[in-house]
This record gives C-alpha cells, structure tokens and sequence, in this order.
C-alpha cells in the first residue's frame, strides 16, 4: 500500500468526525441564517431578515462593542498574570521536580466544574460576602460594596480565573524552551534583568504568549454562561444574543449572529496568526 | 547555590496569590457546604453538619443528579477511548504528508478556536433538520469530539515532533512488519503521554457544557444539571454537589496518576538498558 494511502486511511475517522460535526453544523448554520421564523416553527425560504435585522439594530453593535470589551481587558490581565507566573516558574525555580509539582497545583482546579467554579465567588463578591466584610473591618468602606457581584466587574474576574491557566502554560512552554546560553551572553554583555527580560526573553517568548492569546481572546469571545451567571443576567455579549435567540427558538436570527460571531473570530484569529507559525510550535 | 535575587521573593509571594485566587472560591464553598440546615448561601455559617449532602443523596427534589452524573461518565469514557484511538491514528498519520493535511490541519484549528455554542447551534439544526434525534451519546458525543480530538492531536503532535525516529529504523532493521513497529516500538515510548491525552479527553468531556447544550436530547449530563441547579435553586445544596463533582476530579486524577506511576514502575522493572550506552 503506498504510503500516502495508508496515512489517509489512518486519519480518515478524523476526518470523517471534522467533516460530520464541524464543517456541516456551519454550513447548515450558515443556510438556516438566511430562514424566516414564526413563533411556532422555522421556515426555509431565502431572506435577508436576519441580517437586515442584526445590522439595524443598535443592541447588536453595543453588544459587540461589549463583547471586545470583555476579551480585550481579560487578556489584558491574563496576560500581565501568567506571564508573570510563567516567568517565576521558568526561571525562578530551580529543579524540575519543583517546577512540575508548583505546577500541577495550578493546574488542579482546572478539574473542577467550570459553572461550580463561577457560582463560588458568589459567597466572596455578594453584598454579605467575604470581600465586603473584609473591607467594612479593615474600615475601607462604611457601606457594602454593590458593584462586586453581578456586574462587569465579576463577569471579568470570572474569566480571569477561569482562563489564565490557558495563558501560563503556552508561555511556560516556551520559556522552557529558551536556550538558557542567550540569557547568560545577555548578561555577560553587560545586560541588566529588565533589559534581558524586554529584549530577550519577552521576544522569544512571543509565540507562546500568541497562542495563549488565541485561546483566551476565543474561549473569552464565545462564552455566554460566564455573562449571564456572573452578570446576573444585566450584561450581554455576542454568545449571550445567540443563546438568547436558542432559548426563545428563533434559530434563524440565533444563526445570523452566529456566523457574524464565527466571521469576526476568524478575523481576530487570522490576525494573531500572522505573528506566529503554529505548527512551528509545536 | 548562589542566593535569591530579591526578585526571586516578590515573584515567589506573586505565586502564592495567585494560588489563593485559583483555590479560594472553591475552598469557600467547601466549607459552606457543611452549613447547618438553617444556612444560607454565604458567610457567618449556621451551624455545620452534612445536611446538604444528605439533602443531595436523598431527596432528588433537584433533578436527576445521579442519572445525569451516570451519563455524563459514560459520555467521558467514550470520549476519552475515541479521542486516545483517533488522535494516535491521526498523530502517525500526520508524520508524513498526505494530500489534503494542510486543509485537515486548518479545519482542526478552526475546531479548537471555533465558538462552542456554534457547534452545538449547528449540529444541533442538523440533526432536527434531518429528522434525527439528538441524544447525549449520538449527536452529544460527536459535538464534544470537536473540542477533545484537537487537543489529543495537539498533544500527538508535540509528542511525535520530539519522537526518535532512530527507534523505529532499528526495529525495521530488525525485522518487524509496520505493526509490530507500533506496536512493540512507538505505543511503548510515547505511552506516558497517551495517559496525558487519555485525562484530557475525559475531564473535556465530563466538564463540557455549551457543546453539550441543544445536542444532549432529553437527558442532561452533568454540567447540563448543575447549570439548571444555579437557575433555580439557592440553598446551599449546589455547593454540597460542587464540593462533590470536586472530590470526584481529584479521584480521577489520583486515578491517572497511579497508572503512571504504574506503568513507570512495570519499565522500570523490564530493565531496559536503553540510553545506557555499552561502557
């Protein structure tokens, strides 16, 4: 058997689950986008309703506006934090078995439950919660906090907890990967630590930190159950829009905003993919 | 050893709260879950006891955790043996190129970044579309291969890209057909992280919910229920289930943990002199 056949045969069940379960839920995404909905069932007729719809309205481009929002101040911090952790794992700390054990401890809570994750800031952030009892002690505040729960505040510190960790372990992976020698002819050039860390480790670490940002830009882009739970119900994102159309069964207009969504990740994605070759990476 | 630069100091504190921030939510809801039966959903607590559990156990007024949890299993399982069998396949077949691996590349990408709810949007459509059911082991498992056979082939692809190629010329120099290659030669070596691949595919799958959401059916997984607890319960029930799912996550990695230990301990004891050199 020639070998290319052989390797097609072996990447065929692959392929087969892309094709069934990726490539036609779009295309049928993309066909129901174009239906027309009554309140009791779907129509299959060609119309331009949904967009004229979507694009008309004000909701949709405040929505999106808030969507990057969101995506654009969590990676902001997940960043700043898993490169800081990343960093203090990579070249802080000295043996490998230490570096493997701190780092399955950061990995641990990823196990857990991601809505049992969100609903437990709800005893920390709510107006009789940890956080504003702390803060009524120490005499910061002489009123609870409101704004701590179900606000845009939790909705952010949410993902920040939830998807850091998908930026420290692109970054630590690289980092290991930095041949140690350049640091050393850094600093024996005369390179103090800030200077080796900007000029020579935040350079090479730059794939890593792209494909963590890709992961938390999506992940941040595509959620719905963070918003509503942590928003309480009073913010929304594109992935909010959608799941509120699901639930009201207007699939076609839900199917609209999905391929706008799916356009405008792909947009995003296209960009960050031009500053690093993934499959280089790996 | 040369000393800790100060830098070494403030890291290493920066480290340690962002362990508080990771551990402390669900730290706090483990003890909360041990509130009195007057308790409420935060602090002071009301008495401790195991009511919530109890409450959890017996009454099933929530739902049907335990159908749910029994499912939500299976599904992990199935997911995880396809993910393991398929991205090995797909990891030995992308060693070489065949025609179309750069589009297939692309396409799994797309899945990996690709918004959840689309997929569960769309397969969803499809199946009510064509008639079909959907049903947390047809169209629920399929969805969740989307995000679980990604990531295996990821993994495949870090391990492969750093697989001795040396090991398998010696093997055909020796004698052995292509399987008995794999199967004596390349499974054994990059076994440890097919265990790696193994844990991935199952936590995805048993933690999945937005691609899980329209392609489930009737049934609920797990996720599924404790998402419609948050809706509508609000005693402190839904951290005892928390404190629970958590508990059962760290068995599971126990679990996997012991098998690499094992499997570790068994090569170890084969005696392999591999790497030893003859000196």
């Amino acid at each position: 058997m020639p070998k290319s056949l052989k390797s097609l045969l072996m990447v065929s069940p692959l392929a087969a689950v892309m094709l069934v379960f990726l490539v036609l839920p779009i295309v049928m995404i993309a066909i129901v986008s174009f239906w027309r909905a009554t309140e009791f069932s779907i129509i299959p007729a060609f119309s331009f309703e949904n967009y004229e719809f979507l694009f008309g309205s004000p909701v949709t481009y405040k929505v999106f506006l808030n969507t990057f929002k969101y995506a654009l101040i969590t990676w902001a911090f997940t960043l700043a934090i898993g490169f800081t952790v990343a960093y203090f794992l990579a070249f802080h700390v000295r043996s490998q078995n230490m570096q493997i054990v701190l780092f399955l401890l950061c990995t641990i809570p990823f196990w857990t439950s991601n809505i049992i994750r969100m609903i437990s800031w709800i005893p920390f952030l709510g107006r009789n919660g940890i956080a504003n009892s702390a803060l009524l002690s120490m005499g910061v505040i002489d009123q609870p906090v409101e704004w701590l729960l179900f606000s845009d505040f939790a909705v952010i510190l949410a993902f920040v907890h939830l998807y850091t960790l998908f930026m420290v372990v692109p970054i630590f992976n690289t980092m290991m990967r930095i041949d140690r020698s350049l640091i050393e002819a850094a600093r024996d050039a005369g390179a103090s630590g800030p200077q080796i860390l900007w000029n020579v480790i935040v350079p090479l670490t730059k794939p890593g930190i792209m494909i963590g940002t890709i992961f938390v830009v999506t992940l941040v882009m595509g959620d719905f159950i963070t918003v509503r739970i942590m928003s309480g119900s009073q913010s929304a994102n594109v992935g909010r829009l959608i799941s509120n159309d699901i639930a009201l069964l207007q699939y076609p207009s839900a199917a609209a905003t999905a391929v706008i969504l799916l356009i405008t990740v792909l947009m995003v994605i296209g960009i960050l993919l031009r500053f690093v070759d993934i499959r280089k990476e790996l | 050893m040369e000393p800790r630069p100060r830098s070494f100091y403030l890291l290493a504190a920066f480290f340690g709260l962002f362990l508080l921030f990771l551990y402390g939510p669900t730290i706090t809801i483990a003890i909360l879950s041990f509130q009195g039966p007057q308790g409420g959903l935060t602090f002071p607590m009301n008495g401790t006891s195991v009511y919530w559990f109890k409450d959890l156990f017996e009454q099933q007024a929530v739902g049907d955790i335990w159908g749910s949890f029994r499912r939500s299993f299976a599904l992990g399982f199935m997911v995880m043996v396809t993910t393991v069998v398929v991205s090995v396949m797909g990891g030995l077949a992308f060693r070489s190129r065949f025609p179309g691996s750069g589009l297939l590349f692309y396409l799994i990408i797309t899945s990996l970044v690709i918004p959840s709810i689309l997929i569960s949007l769309g397969v969803g459509l499809m199946f009510s579309q064509s008639g079909m059911k959907v049903h947390w082991a047809t169209s629920g498992y399929g969805s969740q291969l989307t995000w679980t056979l990604p990531f295996g082939l990821l993994i495949m692809f870090a391990v492969f890209n750093r697989f001795d190629k040396s090991y398998e010329e010696a093997a055909r120099d020796l004698g052995a057909t292509p399987w008995q290659t794999i199967r004596h030669v390349v499974l054994p070596i990059i076994g440890p992280s097919l265990i790696g691949v193994a844990l991935f595919g199952f936590t995805l799958s048993y933690d999945e919910f937005a691609r899980t959401l329209l392609t489930a059916g009737s049934y609920n997984t797990l996720p599924l229920e404790i998402y419609g607890m948050t809706t509508n319960v609000t005693t402190p029930v839904l951290y005892a289930l928390g404190t629970l799912t958590t508990v059962f996550s760290f068995l599971m990695i126990g679990v996997f943990l012991l098998l690499v230990t094992l499997t570790a301990r068994r090569k170890a004891k084969a005696g392999s002199d591999a790497g030893k050199g003859m000196v």
